[in-house]
Parts: C-alpha cells; sequence; structure tokens
C-alpha cells in the first residue's frame, strides 16, 4: 500500500508547528496505524532526520496512551477503538491521511503529535478516589450490596481509559464527557456516596480550571469514544452537581 | 451569580431560559393561530395581553429578561468555548459523529435575534409607542388589522419565513438538549426528547403557515 501522510510537526511547546507532508510505500493492511508510523520513523532515522514523536504504551487498546486525530476524527474513522488498534485495511492504496494531535488548550502540544493530558490527571486528583481506612479495618468490598444494574453502570464507566478523544472530538474541547465518566463510576456505589458531594463540585471545578470547554450536547465524545462511555454519565454528573449545590 | 461561574451551571441556565422561551413560544403561537380563523378572538386574546397589568408589568418584563439573558449566556458559553480550542484542526469532520444543528446553535442563535430585532420593530415598538409614549385611547379591535398590514410585503414575509426556519433548526437542537442539560435522562427522557424534536419543527411550521396565511389572503 502507498499512502500519502500529511502529519504536524512541531519542535517543542513554544515553537511554531507545521503540517508536513511523508510519502510512504511498503505498508501492509495487517499493520496498526502505530506500526505504520514505526515505519516511517525507521526510513526518517534511517535518513538522518527526527522521527516522528507520538505518544504509545500498551498497544492492547486498554492504556488510553495513544491519541491522534486521523482524518479528521480521534482514533481515525474505526469505532470503539484506539488508535493502536486501528488496522491499515481501514484505508485504501493512494489514500492521504492527515495526521494531528489532539487540539485543545488545556492539552498543550509538547512536541510533534504527544500533548500534555495531565489535564486530565489533576481533574482525578481532585476528586476521582473514596477515602477508605486500610489500616485492618478494612470491610470486603463484596459484603456491600449493590443494585446489579447500578454495578453494570458503574463498571461501564470505570472502563473510561482518559485517552482525551472526547475532548479531540467535541468541537468545545469539552471533558464533560472524561469527567463525569469518574464521577459516575463512584456515584452510583454506595463507597463513593460518603464523599459524592465534594467529589463533583472539586472535580467539576479542577475540569473548569484547566480550561476545557463547555458542553453543548453534540453527542460526537461519545461516538468517537474508544469505550463507548454513554452520554448518560453527563446527564448524571449534571445531577449530582445539582444536588450538591442545593446541599451547599 | 457565583454558581453561573461553573460550566455545570452555565448550562443548566442556558436549558433553563431556554426552556422558558419555548414555552412563551407555544402561548405566542396558540394566540397568533386565531388569527387565522377568527379575527375576533385573536383581538380579545391581543388585547388581553396589551392591557392585563400582570402580563404587561411582570411578565412582559420577565420575558425581555429571559431572551436577553439567553443571548448574552449563549455568548459567553461561545467565547470560552472558542478559547478551549485556540488552534483549529487542519482536518475536522464534525458531520461523522454530530449533527449540524448541534455545532451550529451560535448561527441560527443568531439569525433568530436578528429576527427578534425586526419582529421587535414591526411589533413590540409601535405597540409601546402606541399605548405609553402617544397614550391613545385603548382599542380592543386594532390588532387584527395591525397583524395582516405587516405581512402585506413580500420581503417581510420572506424573512419572516426564513427567520422560522433558522427558529425550527435552532430549537430541533436545543429543545432536546436542555433536558440532557439539566440532568434529565432516563426512560422517560426518550419520549420527552421525541416530543421536543416534533415541537421544533411543528411551531416554526405553524408560524410559517401564518405568515404566508395573511400575505395570500389580504
Amino acid at each position: 500500500m502507498k499512502l500519502t501522510l500529511k502529519i504536524w510537526r512541531q519542535e517543542n511547546a513554544n515553537a511554531k508547528g507545521k503540517m508536513v507532508t511523508y510519502p510512504i510505500d511498503g505498508i501492509e493492511d495487517d499493520m496498526s496505524f502505530l506500526e505504520m508510523l514505526d515505519v516511517l520513523n525507521e526510513e526518517l532515522i534511517a535518513k538522518g532526520d527526527d522521527p516522528v514523536e507520538f505518544d504509545h504504551d500498551c498497544r492492547e487498546g486498554i492504556c488510553g496512551a495513544c491519541s491522534l486525530q486521523i482524518n479528521g476524527e480521534p482514533h481515525g474513522p474505526d469505532r470503539l477503538v484506539t488508535t493502536c488498534q486501528l488496522h491499515m485495511r481501514k484505508f485504501k492504496d493512494g489514500d492521504t491521511i492527515v495526521i494531528e494531535p489532539f487540539r485543545a488548550t488545556a492539552f498543550p502540544v509538547i512536541k510533534d503529535l504527544i500533548v500534555d493530558r495531565s489535564s486530565f490527571d489533576r481533574i482525578q486528583h481532585a476528586g476521582g478516589y473514596i477515602s477508605v481506612n486500610t489500616s485492618g479495618n478494612t470491610i470486603d468490598a463484596n459484603s456491600i450490596p449493590v443494585n446489579k444494574h447500578d454495578a453494570d453502570d458503574s463498571f461501564a464507566a470505570a472502563t473510561c481509559i482518559g485517552c482525551g478523544a472526547c475532548v479531540a472530538a467535541c468541537k468545545n474541547a469539552s471533558a464533560m464527557l472524561f469527567t463525569s465518566a469518574k464521577v459516575s463510576q463512584y456515584a452510583l456505589l454506595p463507597q463513593g456516596q460518603v464523599e459524592a458531594v465534594e467529589r463533583v463540585e472539586n472535580m467539576v471545578r479542577q475540569m473548569d480550571l484547566e480550561g476545557f470547554g463547555n458542553c453543548t450536547n453534540t453527542g460526537a465524545c461519545e461516538i468517537e469514544c474508544p469505550k463507548g462511555i454513554s452520554l448518560e454519565n453527563i446527564a448524571r454528573m449534571n445531577r449530582e452537581y445539582l444536588s450538591a449545590t442545593a446541599k451547599g | 451569580m457565583g454558581i453561573i461561574s461553573s460550566s455545570i451551571a452555565r448550562k443548566v441556565a442556558m436549558a433553563l431560559s431556554g426552556l422558558f422561551l419555548v414555552l412563551f413560544l407555544g402561548q405566542h403561537f396558540t394566540i397568533n393561530l386565531t388569527s387565522t380563523f377568527s379575527p375576533e378572538t385573536f383581538n380579545e386574546f391581543s388585547h388581553f395581553m396589551g392591557t392585563n397589568f400582570l402580563v404587561q408589568a411582570i411578565l412582559q418584563p420577565v420575558l425581555i429578561f429571559g431572551v436577553i439573558f439567553h443571548f448574552v449566556m449563549g455568548f459567553i458559553l461561545e467565547a470560552r468555548n472558542r478559547s478551549a480550542r485556540k488552534v483549529s484542526y487542519v482536518s475536522y469532520k464534525g458531520n461523522t459523529n454530530s449533527s449540524w444543528v448541534s455545532r451550529n446553535m451560535i448561527y441560527t442563535g443568531i439569525v433568530v435575534l436578528a429576527f427578534l430585532g425586526l419582529h421587535f420593530y414591526d411589533f413590540w415598538f409601535p405597540e409601546i409607542a402606541y399605548k405609553y409614549i402617544e397614550a391613545n385611547p385603548s382599542d380592543a379591535t386594532r390588532y387584527y388589522g395591525e397583524l395582516v398590514e405587516k405581512f402585506h410585503s413580500p420581503v417581510r414575509t420572506g424573512l419572516y419565513v426564513l427567520s422560522f426556519v433558522f427558529l425550527a433548526l435552532h430549537l430541533y437542537h436545543g429543545f432536546a438538549s436542555s433536558f440532557q442539560s439539566v440532568g434529565f435522562n432516563n426512560k422517560y427522557a426518550r419520549g420527552l426528547k421525541k416530543f421536543a424534536k416534533v415541537y421544533a419543527i411543528v411551531i416554526p411550521a405553524g408560524f410559517i403557515f401564518i405568515a404566508l396565511f395573511h400575505h395570500f389572503n389580504h
């Protein structure tokens, strides 16, 4: 397969970036998208050029490290997959592929296609946890009855890998889907209800401080999410927030 | 105003003000529709709305505040959303994951706002001048004639029709979306959202019918 790649190159966070075109040949259908970039980088290194920097880790679709806006969509044209699980069979010989970093003020570019997603970590630190005394007095979680429906919804919310595709897809660069998944996974369980008020208030405050946009319910985040996190989580977070505000 | 400083509070405020305006729209449509089959009923309703103390002194200012709040908040949200992505994508395929109307509420909203300017110029300012500045004597039969006279012009009628199309586009996303914003998303919400989509088409289509009815019948 012969392709034309148009890739965002940016030396560092302060440098001005630009799109650079790279022709590439010998790409096989069974390669993953990241393997295709590996091939490109081997060629660049062989020529003495700087390789294209991009994030990756597990390459199994579970860690949330890989990102990339591919032909105008986060994680590319496939659904419910991360970039590492996107295969080149989704493209045709002769295609031009535009590859950009996830764009958001709260996700500044570090280099080329790598963006700083630590704003997600700070939202998580603001309340995405439960406080449990682990000094020998821990109650076995299985001894606390949980409604099956709630347990399923909580688990579904907990499958969010924090990749940032929701922010990248949203026209407003809103982080509501991510934050709502993290709020929901605890709000639905008895263990999470003790700190429910502080959690939602602190996580939403941190989300706003990071400079993410406002949700306008376009639904793009849900469609592009590699884990299929539902918009219902955003409605739940809105309820939790209103309830917390009412309780003061 | 502290609560408005959070993104969720702004969403909820936008949704609630929008829902209030949607309610008003339904009431406005009901009264206007009577003009197509009973000028007397239309005059009675209009006279009541134009002279009732509760409507004039309380509901009207609340409505004007609601309109101003909704569009000012819309501009504030748009400004913040634009600042959340200062560098645009070279390639962005919004149509693959969201509807055009959901992504362009600001533009459909601006058209509706411009229409409100025309609508106030046509009806509200003359009405205020007639009653409170010129202090003319009360006339319970003048409303139907004033309405019909406005739709003689094909240009004005065309502008009204076009504006109602944009109003439908704005409501098609906005009305249903407001339930999600206030946290209402369950099996009942799904039915309510379907109703909202129908309302968003039927009410503006009804306003278009009224405008065309008076244009072609007088």
